[in-house]
């Protein structure tokens, strides 16, 4: 525990503005032992100012270290003592000399500290002092992490990233479903370019991989292997398999899954003729006659001489795509209400996401498909000739080189157009009528086989596959905004989902090629590796990478309410059969949500805590006369993005009202409600939190936490009213990091909303 | 002696993920940065495809990453000079430039307003000036100024010499890493406009490129977020987008590079939140919206003031009497060419790699285009766009494969 506390003022971020003098005997006044080292530097953010903090601390005088003058985003290097020593650095340069805004509108002037300022000043030191005094060093909680990774599907990605695990020096079990490895790349005759030139198809070359792995004294290779369950956390998981009809258990560190995809439905295709024409065939069965070494039609056993491979659809299939997407949909809702009322089963928190889209997500697999199955046609059929028909060629980036390679061939007519009907046109040939080609308005060409492309479904979006025994549910959340894919939210973190530990690879995370896929597999591995060592060492991942503190429960006044287990965005809390929480740490991304969300507030981490952000509150000097001594408004700002566009606004010479006084929380999920409660009941005029945004396109770091924030705050408003409270005095803002040019409006506007509501009844009492 | 180390080439998002990836894994990692800041391209970016969210939001998580691990050492104004050794044990000089500034964090702003040179705006890509004393970014990391003192005038001088956190006297340095593998991640650079004659060559006063569009929609870009014609500062009704410029072309960068078609639709999106009644106009050849991309596509398209042309730009001009900008078309369909007015145009040029036209002090395999094709075997390892041409999302995907295979040659040995 922090009991003496060095306070530190540093005059050159503080520009002569503030009363640094006072602040010093404010701080010697009303804390006196706590504080037995009170100092002024004249610019504490460099060697110097850092080593007199050391030595400091090296005397053994102070064990905490309370640092006023920049903001904490800033000169952090100076400010770092090692682990035993906590830090606070009270931000009074960004976010309160540079943002003051004289309500008279008077200019500060050097030597003349506005009263206001000077409270504001006084306000975040005493802030910053009891933070510290309610914070522990925190002590992580190390996990004997199993150094063993789990890999699921045996196919081109599990391969990959079996490999790539191993190599790194750890042990690995591969599952897989079916009796062989390989996956879908043992189907294919060839692949795209997996490298440089990128301008010829090529063996897979999945045969190295296959016995690399075999060969590898790190994998274990289990087939006809299916996952039973996986329970447990990162480090620590116990995974139960059925190998060849046997169960067996496993003790695991972490998993990646690399399940790729089946094949779409044929079903959406039949607009095109599939299933009625028998040459109309799939890209995947077309590939198994190239594998096979014989391409040939269905009705006469003849090689074909005209292949089209079709991939514009126009508006030809959607409408009716839909349509057979609906009639499955309502199906299997039949289905589901049938077993549901058969019996109670548990709840689960997978939904199948069965839809045609995948085949328009698939685009730049099937174009390439396309390109590369034209040169079958002339590889298998010297003399023939095939068209490929597309809207967009979708070959992004580097394979524009291979779809200029395939264009030189003259036996290969690639055009725009889109399909307008397929007919019989006789003695197996299909005649294919198209628009808006480079060959004509409206063309009919007859061709020997007509090639539908194939949709690349995730597994994951037929079947829960992983099986977790987690409260909440045994699969990937958030399927529906993925359409299935176990992919992530995250533009900049492709590898974080909301189950930690657990990464995907290769095309169950999206539609890829074996190139990218090889790469993709190469960083869930390096993801999987990195968390099971996070977690033996009882750190956080990312985003709080390096974080020991953790959430602890007080279980002894816990009432079982289980908000804790439904809301935490990482599945991290199980539930024993009383319903307590059962904290798993390792899964834990340490945003605080559960905390917030808990009504006895049970829930705590050593340096972050509800008794701690309370006792800060209580720090701001509300003045018993709104008329005299003006308002008073809390801000709880969310430190990721909320906080730092802040910093950017009052750095940008942005100013706003003085009554507001800030507190970074780590995430809005974690602001419990009894710190709005108290600040209210003592007085304070307005609560205004700043979050992030929340909806499909979310950008909070920990997924949920701006929005079950919001949906406390219905609960808020309820309270509020029953105490005669307006509920407009405590309000949810959305902010996003680059709004540091918006938000001093916002927080202005709602000083004065909450102005012309007048001071807030329970003041003074 | 083999080094546990691994050197990152790069201090941009590729670079910046496959440094971290590693550091928490346990592995020491020198980040070595050309310019005075990290972040890289995605610095000059407004919003990020295809949720519109702000790049600076993951950077700033990349940076507390940064600040919270000892294992992340980074070093900016950096440049290697010399690669000596092989595989698990590479001997590294690494240029340092001064910056003249620092250590600290002070607010300048005071005094830079008061300094008189004014520089072409390299980060604003020549949109407006920039003062001698400067930070990129209000989100530039590190939060340090740095000096370019070849443009400070004898009275800037004057100034900056009174300034206790400026230093002119500060002097270039060399120091040596000892690492184990290298990930290159040098990135992108814009395709520049002036070799795309038929398209104005840059001299067309209204025509920019994507990545000017991206500044002058931030809000810390030289119109502070607003999208103005550049020869007038008027809003702009009708807005065409030239796709592939430079991009997919035989006589310039024969890729295609990723991004240009998705860039456009998401500055369509920017035009469109500002202008209500604006019109934007894509003219493209394919338009590449791969994966789950194709749903953003189709909600901007959905937009009736939002036109997909399929139509090869065959030129832009100025009129000869104003500021307008004529776009000759030709209908990739029909074959037919038509000519069209409109305010603004946007050149949706493409990336070439940054390696195009010059080089690395390391014997690595670059194609013809400047894209990086080997030298994993040396335990040296291309991320991102030094690579191929690829997305952001694609990029931190690549980068940590990259740190996967620099961590298992340091291991392997």
């Amino acid at each position: 525990m922090a009991d003496k506390i060095g306070v530190y003022f540093d005059e050159a971020s503080l520009g002569g503005v503030l009363d640094i003098q006072k602040l010093v005997e404010g701080v010697q006044r009303k804390w006196g032992d706590l504080c037995p080292v009170v100092k002024i530097h004249p610019h504490l953010s460099s060697a110097e100012g850092r080593a007199m903090i050391q030595a400091d601390i090296d005397a053994g005088a102070i064990n905490a270290v309370c640092a006023c003058g920049s903001s904490p985003r800033v000169e952090w290097e100076f400010y770092q003592f090692g682990p035993e020593i906590l830090v606070d650095r009270v931000n009074l340069r960004e976010l309160c000399t540079l943002c003051y805004n004289d309500p008279c509108g008077e200019p500060v002037v050097a030597g003349q500290t506005p009263e206001l300022l000077q409270k504001m000043a006084t306000d975040y030191v005493n802030m910053g002092i009891v933070k510290l005094q309610k914070a522990n060093v925190p002590d992580g909680d190390m996990v004997e992490a199993v150094k063993h990774v789990l890999v699921i599907g045996g196919g081109w990605s599990g391969l990959t990233a079996a490999l790539d695990v191993a190599k790194a020096g750890y042990a690995v079990t591969l599952v897989e479903k079916q009796d062989s490895l390989g996956g879908a790349a043992v189907g294919m005759y060839k692949t795209i370019p997996l490298r440089h030139p990128y301008d010829k198809a090529q063996n897979t070359g999945v045969e190295k991989k296959i016995a690399d792995v075999q060969a590898s004294d790190k994998i274990d290779v289990l087939l006809k292997s299916e996952i039973v369950s996986i329970a447990g956390a990162p480090g620590a998981y116990d995974v139960t398999l059925k190998v060849a009809g046997e169960e067996r258990s496993l003790a695991i560190g972490s998993v990646v899954i690399a399940t790729g995809w089946v094949p779409q439905e044929t079903s959406y295709l039949k607009p095109l003729g599939y299933g009625k024409l028998k040459n109309v065939v799939t890209s995947r069965e077309f590939e198994a006659m190239a594998k096979a070494g014989n391409i040939v039609r269905a009705t006469d056993g003849e090689k074909p001489a005209r292949v089209m491979f079709l991939l514009g659809f126009g508006d030809t299939l959607a409408p009716f795509a839909v349509k057979e997407e609906e009639a499955r949909a309502a199906a299997l809702a039949a289905a589901d209400t049938k077993t549901k009322d058969e019996d109670e089963g548990p709840k689960t928190n997978f939904v199948k996401q069965d839809t045609y889209k995948h085949l328009l997500y698939s685009a730049e697999l099937t174009s390439l498909t396309a390109l590369k199955q034209a040169n079958y046609v002339r590889e298998f059929m010297p003399q023939g000739m095939a068209f490929v028909v597309y809207e967009h060629m979708m070959v992004p980036g580097i394979n524009e080189l291979y779809y200029k390679a395939a264009q030189n061939d003259p036996g290969v007519m690639m055009t725009k157009g889109v399909v307008n009907a397929v007919r019989d046109g006789g003695d197996g040939d299909i005649v294919v009528v198209l628009t808006d080609t480079l060959l004509g308005e409206k063309i009919e060409l007859e061709v020997d086989m007509l090639v539908l492309p194939t949709a690349m479904v995730p597994t994951t979006a037929l079947d829960p596959i992983l099986k977790l025994q987690y409260r909440q549910g045994p699969a990937m959340p958030d399927l529906e905004l993925f359409s299935g894919y176990a992919d992530s939210n995250y533009i900049c973190f492709p590898y974080e989902t909301r189950r930690t530990g657990i990464y995907a690879a290769g095309a169950v995370r999206q539609p890829m090629t074996l190139a990218t896929a090889e790469v993709d597999a190469a960083g869930a591995a390096l993801k999987a590796v990195q968390c099971l060592e996070s977690a033996n060492r009882g750190m956080a991942v990312h985003p709080r990478s390096g974080d020991l503190s953790f959430p602890k429960f007080n279980l002894v006044r816990c009432t079982q309410c289980k908000r804790c287990t439904e809301e935490c965005p990482f599945g991290a809390l199980d539930e024993d059969e009383k319903g307590n929480p059962m904290p798993n740490t390792s899964r834990c991304r340490r945003c605080g949500t559960c905390m917030g969300a808990c009504p006895e507030r049970v829930i705590s981490f050593d340096n972050y805590n509800v008794d701690q952000i309370g006792s800060m509150i209580k720090q701001v000097d509300v003045p018993d006369d709104m008329a005299v001594g003006g308002p008073r408004m809390l801000i709880l700002a969310c430190e990721n993005d909320a906080y730092p566009a802040l910093d950017m606004a009052a750095l940008r010479g942005k100013k706003w009202s003085p009554y507001v006084r800030i507190v970074p929380v780590r995430c809005l999920g974690s602001v419990n409600t009894i710190w709005i409660a108290d600040a209210m009941s003592k007085g304070t005029d307005g609560c205004l939190l700043l979050g992030c945004k929340y909806g499909e396109d979310y950008q909070c770091h920990f997924v949920k936490g701006s929005e079950l924030c919001n949906r406390r705050m219905a609960n808020i408003g309820e309270t509020l009213g029953k105490l005669g409270i307006e509920t407009e005095r405590v309000q949810q803002l959305q902010v996003a990091i680059d709004e540091y040019d918006k938000v001093p409006a916002m927080i202005d506007k709602f000083v004065d909303d909450i102005t012309k509501l007048g001071p807030n009844p329970f003041k003074g009492y | 002696m083999a080094s546990n180390s691994i050197l990152v080439i790069g201090g941009g998002f590729a670079g910046l993920t496959a440094a971290l990836e590693a550091a928490e894994l346990g592995h020491e990692v020198f980040i070595i940065e050309k310019t005075p800041f990290l972040g890289g391209r995605v610095m000059q970016l407004n919003k990020y495809f295809p949720k519109l969210c702000p790049p600076s939001c993951g950077l700033e998580i990349q940076y507390q990453r940064i600040k919270n691990n000892p294992n992340v050492k980074f070093f900016t104004l950096a440049e290697v000079v010399k690669v000596e050794g092989s595989v698990g044990n590479y001997d590294v000089s690494v240029r340092i430039a001064p910056r003249y500034a620092g250590p600290g964090s002070p607010d300048l702003s005071a005094l830079c307003e008061n300094l008189d040179a004014e520089v072409e705006n390299e980060f604003e890509f020549g949109l407006c000036t920039r003062k001698p004393v400067y930070m990129d970014a209000p989100f530039a990391f590190p939060q340090r100024y740095v000096v370019d003192k070849a443009s400070l005038t004898d009275a800037d001088k004057a100034l900056v010499q009174d300034c206790a956190y400026l230093d002119l006297t500060d002097e270039e340095k060399t120091i040596q890493l000892n690492v184990g593998s290298i990930v290159i991640a040098t990135g992108w650079k814009p395709y520049d406009v002036t070799n795309l004659t038929n398209l104005g060559a840059g001299a067309v006063k209204n025509c920019i490129s994507n990545m000017q569009m991206e500044r002058l929609a931030s809000p810390f870009g030289p119109t502070d977020g607003k999208i103005l014609r550049p020869s007038d500062g008027g809003m702009p009704k009708k807005i065409a987008f030239v796709q592939c410029a430079g991009s997919r072309d035989e006589n310039h960068l024969s890729f295609c590079s990723y991004i240009c078609c998705m860039a456009s639709l998401k500055q369509a999106q920017y035009i469109r939140e500002q202008y209500p009644d604006a019109e934007v106009t894509i003219y493209y050849i394919d338009l590449r919206t791969p994966g789950r991309y194709d749903n953003f596509a189709q909600k901007v398209l959905a937009d009736e003031k939002v036109f997909a042309v399929k139509g090869k730009v065959a030129a832009v001009e100025q009129d000869k009497a104003g500021d307008d900008v004529w776009v000759t078309v030709e209908d990739a369909v029909s074959g037919t060419k038509s000519v069209e007015r409109f305010d603004l145009v946007v050149l949706a040029t493409g990336m070439q790699p940054s390696l195009a036209g010059t080089s690395l002090p390391i014997d690595i395999p670059v194609d013809a285009e400047g894209f990086i094709v080997g030298g994993e075997e040396k335990g040296i390892f291309a991320a991102g766009c030094a690579k191929q041409p690829l997305d952001v999302m694609k990029s931190a995907q690549s980068a940590t494969g990259a740190a996967m295979k620099a961590i298992q040659t340091v291991r392997g040995r």
